[in-house]
């Protein structure tokens, strides 16, 4: 742990009032106006099942990349920062036979580029580089112009992860409903990541997530039960005693299909959303977003309540965390300039975390069951979350003062 | 706590970008608190002691924070208390450790003046932020809020001898590590800690909002290790305040060192500089003990069973051996059945100075009930406190001589226990530890 604002030594507000000076930053600014003189240009054939660059590596500066579809369906481009979520920028809806271009500057740097056709999926992915070409790339337009910008990549991310969603949903669903509960049980955590990546955002339909991430516990009486706590409960079936006492019925084939005909619906409702034409978001629900994420992890992965029967809490705690970086890592450049010294100690807080997570696996490679914890081990993770939460609760005010 | 800033505070303070701490603590020392501040003479640092000698402190109260001694130890023993230890986190670094006792320092100052942690406090911020304060305490006056705040032995050296903070060599050899007395059934999750910080004040919201907020201020650099909430002070430490009950009903503490017995302070309570740590010159050494107290069983003793394990009446307090509850103990008096009137193995005869080569401590505990247990008991007891110069001539040899005998111990178990080196008060514009870490 590294230099943390003592937080009282600077009352909070004192930033406000401050004029805004464009300081030198090192971040990235998307959709510089199309066809920059200066712009290095890469063209992308986007086919059904492949996604092909001129080239996969640039000098930093701006950069023009066209894409042609030449598939059947609806594709879009997207350049990914090195974590694979974080959108750079996206050129969204490029119908078949037809070409979209999109300019941005990138300094720098490993990122990622994908032809997603057909939309929702992690589409086809590869490395892309950035190298340094010598010169500055510095952000263009006023402070609202790149807080849009990062509203519009927010926005991007979003319906990334969600159309990943509902691809991986789709498989598990597939393997659940076959009964092959061996696959499902293993695709559980990980499909799952890509909700609790957004879940804040997808908190915000109001109706959606009781039906599609309810824990038992949640439900009214009168209401029914189903999303995926209620497939969880019957791919790790209780004891009777764990069970109030009552030995778990389990579904049969025909409830499976029910219910995994709901999720698909309202998982599809939920893409619907973030895809709409007037989704958008401000700069402070992408802050409290990222508060909200870790406020997820304090209050139902720590204590293992969110996943009671497969006790894949671990994954739920990354997928929170992931998106709560993502959020961060979106709006940096223009918290370093309102208060930089709140941007290192939550950049330092949250590597903390995201070292200690990883020290239990990675959805890759799995993640313990979180009954194999010991209260010690989760006594650390908490405190280095409450250490994470503490600067984090400032940065809406940071960002919207 | 007012709002934003007290009365004491210089106008517009809270408006000010760029107000550094340092600059506030100027502000928090002087004007707050007038009410009692020098009107104590001949009582070393709690200054306000004799203006409150009439029973407890009152919800006016303020006690100075800074001081040459911590306010907390000879103050007149608040009603309640919320006290709290703390470990620091893995990572920490000796700077962080220094900026967290600053950070408290400057909390404890405001706090304990009546005012909110911050300036901004708990509504003056940015309606964006969380508020600084966490805003319980506003509209209550300090009644008598106190902090106190000590170091223990795995501060200086961990269990596994890893010195982390490079203050291995600056630990007190009174500082030790408590042996194991007889009896004991230490829960390691209540026992302990690398630093404590005891709340007390007369409103337990008051208490619980100090420990709160500090404990807020202290994420990722320490987490609370365990805390205890004290509701009834079990012990004097003012001649002017009368002697309360402990959970067995009877009058605790009526022995206790007295803010006023100047003598007996200074030489009990407070470390000197010749004692072998110079840094703890003015300090003290706080034990902790949570006792817990079996009072099903004890309530179905007899009334005589009962005086006769305390070696007092229950009624006034007063020994066995006669008079009323101030009179000394006659250890040498025969009851007029035959035999000592007060028992050799009755917890007044083992804990009293006469039997303990003089040794004395300054007792500052509080009754606790956390619920009840399973078998639906109260989990109630004693949460002792005391504060002593050396732990190896005072606390260790009377507790050792209690553990052995004392015929309580059928009725008492003694279930979290701590040590902590209280240091000196922080002198104005300074923190508590500044010697430590000079």
């Amino acid at each position: 742990m590294t230099a943390r604002p003592a937080r009282l030594v600077h009352p909070l507000g004192v930033a406000s009032g401050l004029a805004v000076v464009v300081l030198a930053l090192t971040g990235c600014v998307a959709n510089t106006p199309a066809g920059s003189s200066a712009a290095t240009a890469v063209t992308v054939d986007g086919s059904d099942d492949g996604c092909v660059l001129s080239t996969t590596s640039v000098p930093s500066g701006p950069v023009t990349f066209t894409m042609t579809n030449t598939g059947s369906d609806n594709s879009e481009f997207e350049l990914l920062a090195d974590d694979g979520l974080r959108i750079i920028s996206e050129k969204e809806n490029i119908g078949p036979g037809t070409s979209g271009s999109m300019t941005v500057s990138v300094p720098a740097g490993d990122y990622y580029t994908a032809c997603v056709p057909g939309l929702v999926g992690e589409g086809v992915r590869a490395t892309f580089t950035v190298t340094d070409s010598g010169g500055a790339v510095e952000p263009t337009g006023s402070e609202k112009e790149r807080i849009d910008a990062a509203a519009a990549a927010y926005v991007g991310y979003v319906k990334d992860q969600t159309g990943q969603l509902v691809a991986a949903t789709d498989e598990f669903l597939a393997a659940y409903t076959s009964g092959d509960d061996d696959r499902a049980r293993e695709l559980y955590p990980t499909a799952r990541a890509h909700y609790e990546r957004i879940e804040p955002i997808a908190e915000s339909f109001g109706d959606l997530d009781p039906k599609i991430d309810f824990r038992e516990a949640d439900v009214e009486p009168g209401t029914e039960w189903t999303g995926w706590h209620r497939i969880e409960k019957d791919l790790w079936q209780p004891s009777a005693d764990a069970n109030g006492g009552a030995a778990y019925v389990a579904l049969t084939p025909a409830e499976r299909q029910r219910f995994a005909d709901l999720l698909t619906g309202d998982t599809a409702d939920l893409y619907d959303e973030v895809t709409a034409d007037d989704f958008s978001v401000g700069i402070d629900t992408i802050a409290n977003g990222a508060v909200g994420l870790m406020d997820e992890v304090a209050t139902g992965k720590i204590t293992g309540e969110e996943e009671i029967w497969s006790h894949t809490d671990l994954y739920d705690f990354q997928g929170n965390l992931e998106g709560a970086r993502v959020a961060f890592d979106g709006v940096r450049d223009i918290v370093d300039e309102e208060d930089p010294e709140l941007a290192t100690s939550i950049d330092d807080e949250m590597t903390s975390v995201e070292t200690l997570l990883a020290g239990y696996g990675s959805l890759d490679s799995g993640y313990p069951a979180y009954t194999e914890l010991t209260d010690a081990d989760k006594k650390k993770l908490s405190d280095a979350v409450n250490a994470l939460s503490e600067p984090l609760s400032r940065l809406t005010a940071a960002l919207v003062s | 706590m007012g709002g934003t800033d007290g009365a004491g505070e210089t106008g517009g303070a809270a408006e000010r970008p760029g107000l550094s701490r340092r600059g506030l603590l100027g502000l928090v020392g002087t004007g707050v608190g007038a009410g009692v501040l020098g009107l104590g003479v001949g009582i070393g640092a709690d200054r306000a002691v004799v203006a409150h000698t009439a029973g407890g402190s009152g919800a006016a109260a303020t006690y100075p924070f800074f001081g040459p001694h911590q306010s907390g130890v000879t103050t007149a023993a608040q009603d309640r208390l919320h006290f709290a230890a703390f470990d620091v986190s893995d990572g920490t670094t000796r700077a962080e450790l220094v900026e967290l006792l600053k950070d408290w320092s400057y909390a404890a100052s405001r706090l304990t003046a009546g005012l909110d942690v911050s300036p901004t406090g708990a509504t003056g911020g940015s309606l964006a932020a969380p508020p600084d304060d966490t805003g319980e305490a506003l509209g209550l006056p300090a009644a008598g809020l106190t902090v106190t705040i000590g170091f223990g032995p795995t501060l200086f050296t961990t269990a596994t001898g890893v010195d982390r903070f490079g203050l291995a060599s600056r630990r007190p050899a009174a500082l030790i590590d408590l042996p194991h007395f007889s009896g004991d059934q230490l829960i390691e999750a209540a026992s302990g800690g690398d630093l404590c910080v005891q709340a007390c004040s007369d409103d337990p919201q008051v208490a619980v909002h100090a420990i709160r907020n500090l404990s807020r201020i202290a994420f990722g650099r320490a987490s609370l290790r365990w805390s205890q909430l004290g509701f009834g002070r079990t012990s004097s430490t003012t001649r002017g305040q009368t002697t309360p009950r402990n959970l067995f009903g009877f009058k605790d503490g009526t022995a206790n060192v007295k803010a006023e017995d100047t003598r007996a302070v200074a030489d009990g309570v407070w470390a000197t500089e010749g004692d072998g740590a110079a840094w703890m010159a003015g300090g003290s050494y706080l034990v902790a003990r949570k006792i817990r107290m079996t009072i099903e069983t004890w309530d179905r003793a007899s009334l005589a069973e009962q005086q006769t394990v305390v070696g007092r009446d229950k009624g006034e307090g007063a020994p066995l051996s006669g008079g009323s509850e101030f009179t000394a103990p006659d250890f040498a008096a025969a009851a007029s059945t035959g035999g000592p009137a007060i028992a050799p193995d009755s917890h007044v005869a083992l804990a009293h100075p006469q039997n303990n080569d003089g040794a004395t401590l300054l007792r500052r505990g509080y009754n606790f009930v956390d619920g009840n247990d399973e078998l639906g008991r109260l989990d109630a007891g004693l949460f002792f406190i005391c504060f002593n110069r050396d732990s190896r001539r005072q606390f260790v040899p009377i507790q050792q001589s209690l553990a052995r005998s004392d015929r309580m111990n059928e009725y008492v178990k003694h279930v979290g226990s701590a040590i902590f080196a209280v240091p000196p008060g922080a002198s104005e514009n300074g923190w508590v530890g500044e010697t430590l870490f000079a």
